[in-house]
């Protein structure tokens, strides 16, 4: 059975090159409250494993990460 | 009638909204039919990038300075005061004493670099971010006699390239004065490689490597002891230094959080190709205080100038308003004392890195003196 997921923020990046759409997920989770859920739109096919790579490391959870058309949809839930 | 520009802030989007507007359409403004209004809280207006050379000693703060109603066609109205509440709905600016209303507002309110975004930091950090902060720096970096000096960076910042540049120039320094072998340069960066543009990051872990400058990925400070100079990052882990030099998390302007504009940042919700501010027909937003997802940099404010001066231009003289910002930017690195690259790129195009050289350094330092015609919108 799957859990209906809720947005706490989606962040458009698509076309960010610099400073790129992994920094701007960073930047959203570092302000963010444990819990909340941010999804990422990149048309940087690199975030589909620089994102899941840094989720990671960092001890987050990643719910989804899927290809849309043109660009990536990334979903990330913070954990801590 | 008399119609009415407001342009808040006196930073680089600002001042070359401002000029370009006036030199546009002279004779609206000679005639009165137009009043181009700039408020802004400083006199003096401050070329950010000379910051930089200011930490290395290679420049001073008079250097990158100018009056601002120096720099102002004549015929712009200079208000210098702080803008205290921007009240969109009711199409007005209010300062201390003043309530200024516009036809078209202008939002080029910045960004500032937030020392306080980590506990700890504003005690035990430096930072060339700010004049002042530059000048500490400089003079702590003069004093340094050796031991780890340790480069964090945060996310939103001013300039993507500029903690590169700063760790290159500081081999360089150190070399000059001699004592490199006792000063031990460590970059770090939030996520898993050195630099967001993988061209960028690819280029520069050759030239770390090369020259001796250690580096970390995934490092996100969390708080600093200044006593024990330890930096501590979001994955438990704790890193000593000598002298942390710190490129902090940024913030959009007070006003902006005060009038209820922006995002938990400050940042105010843009489109990504008209620059108004979303849900407002009359209002633009330029440079560091949008939220779009491109470098806060004085070239994205430039372009960006570009784009609205053209379509307010369209709008006093009633045409749709047609011309649209493709998130270009253009950034010199300097990659030395004496060498630099630079990158361009927009949301389409990715950055292609060129060789370093002395001629592209020449260039830059050139450009810190043509930087005042572009400001006074000539170039």
């Amino acid at each position: 059975m799957s859990e209906e997921v809720i947005i706490t923020k989606t962040i458009d990046a698509r076309g960010s090159y610099c400073p790129g759409p992994l920094m701007e997920l960073v930047k959203a989770i570092k302000r963010g409250q444990v819990g909340d859920v941010y999804e990422l739109l990149s048309s940087d096919s690199g975030s589909a494993k620089d994102v899941p790579e840094w989720v990671n490391k960092m001890g987050h959870e990643l719910i989804y990460c899927k290809p849309e058309g043109d660009f990536w949809r990334i979903a990330v839930r913070k954990t801590k | 009638m008399i119609k009415r520009v407001l342009i808040v802030g006196g930073g680089v989007a600002g001042t070359m909204v401002a000029n370009r507007l006036a030199k546009s359409m002279p004779k609206e403004v000679y005639d009165g039919k137009l009043e181009i209004m700039l408020l802004t809280d400083s006199v003096q207006h401050i070329y950010q990038p000379g910051f930089l050379f200011i930490a290395f000693n290679e420049g001073f703060l008079e250097q990158f300075q100018k009056d601002q109603r120096e720099l102002l066609h004549p015929k712009i109205n200079l208000i210098i005061d702080r803008a205290k509440i921007i009240d969109v709905k009711k199409g007005r600016v209010v300062t201390e004493k003043h309530s200024f209303n516009y036809d078209f507002l202008v939002i080029a309110t910045g960004s500032y670099p937030d020392m306080n975004s980590v506990p700890g930091l504003a005690e035990a950090g430096h930072t060339f971010y700010t004049p002042e902060g530059a000048v500490k720096l400089r003079d702590a970096m003069l004093n340094f006699k050796g031991g780890t000096l340790l480069l964090t960076i945060d996310v939103p910042h001013k300039c993507p390239v500029a903690p590169l540049e700063f760790i290159f120039m500081a081999d360089d320094f150190y070399r000059q004065l001699g004592i490199r072998e006792k000063v031990k340069l460590k970059y770090t960066y939030p996520i898993g490689r050195v630099h967001s543009m993988e061209a960028i990051a690819s280029w520069a872990v050759r030239e770390f490597e090369k020259r001796g400058i250690e580096y970390e990925v995934y490092f996100n400070l969390e708080k600093v002891d200044p006593a024990k100079k330890l930096a501590y990052t979001m994955d438990g882990s704790e890193h000593p230094f000598d002298l942390l030099v710190s490129v902090p998390a940024h913030r959009g302007a007070q006003v902006v959080k005060d009038s209820g504009l922006g995002d938990e940042d400050g940042f105010i919700p843009t489109d990504r190709y008209t620059l108004k501010m979303e849900g407002q027909d009359n209002v633009y937003v330029v440079g560091d205080a949008t939220n779009l997802p491109v470098s806060k940099a004085g070239s994205t404010a430039h372009y960006e100038a570009d784009v609205v001066v053209k379509n307010i231009i369209c709008e006093l003289k009633g045409i749709p308003p047609s011309h649209r910002y493709d998130g270009k930017a253009f950034c010199f690195v300097e990659t030395g004392l004496k060498e630099a690259t630079y990158i361009t790129f927009n949301y389409k195009q990715p950055p292609q890195l060129v060789p370093s050289s002395e001629m592209l350094h020449w260039f830059k330092i050139s450009y810190n003196e043509i930087y005042w015609l572009a400001a006074r919108g000539i170039l």
